[in-house]
């Protein structure tokens, strides 16, 4: 899984209907010390995630497995809200 | 499967039902040398493995098979701690 940041929001109304009521962010990935790294990417929100947070993303078929996303054609889904990252370097 | 250090770990209270109980880890892929290759990730913990261990953890689809029944959503999941590891 990633870490990333929130940076936005999707809108589509025209779009698979399977996504149909699926809320889209745009996440940034981050490390572990909250640095941005990486590209930006669309995931669907399963928690309820707002903008600013960091999330946790789950990517790639494991991403259907996520609550209500069963047969949904998505390859990154968020399915925690982070609360802290505890790094001993 | 690919090797591993565990840095960190990462601490959620608002996350997908069938995360609830699971332990997730901060990882930094290494060489069979030790080496840090590739980008950080979090992986959720089958083994009971603690930061500064070398583990062995498995991506794709595959990681959610060592919680089975349960089928947490999830990409990566740490499956082994290495005791040693020798390369020529």
């Amino acid at each position: 899984m990633l870490l990333a940041k929130v940076v936005g929001t999707v809108v589509a109304t025209r779009k698979d209907e399977r996504l149909v009521a699926n809320k889209l962010l745009v996440a940034r990935p981050v490390d572990p010390t909250g640095k941005a790294d990486g590209n930006y990417l669309v995931a669907v929100d399963t928690v309820d995630a707002g903008f600013g947070e960091t999330v946790l993303i789950v990517s790639g078929s494991s991403a259907r497995m996520a609550s209500g996303l069963k047969d949904c054609p998505v390859d990154a889904a968020i399915v925690g809200i982070v609360d802290t990252v505890q790094v001993n370097d | 499967m690919q090797l591993a250090r565990v840095l960190g770990e990462v601490v959620s209270t608002v996350k997908d039902a069938n995360l609830t109980g699971l332990k997730m880890l901060v990882l930094q892929p290494l060489s069979p040398s030790g080496e840090a290759v590739g980008r950080s990730l979090v992986a959720l913990d089958s083994v009971g493995a603690g930061v500064g261990e070398n583990v062995f953890f498995v991506r794709g689809r595959e990681a959610a098979f060592p919680f089975y029944p349960a089928e947490p959503p999830a990409d990566a999941a740490v499956i082994g701690i290495v005791d040693r590891c020798d390369t020529e």
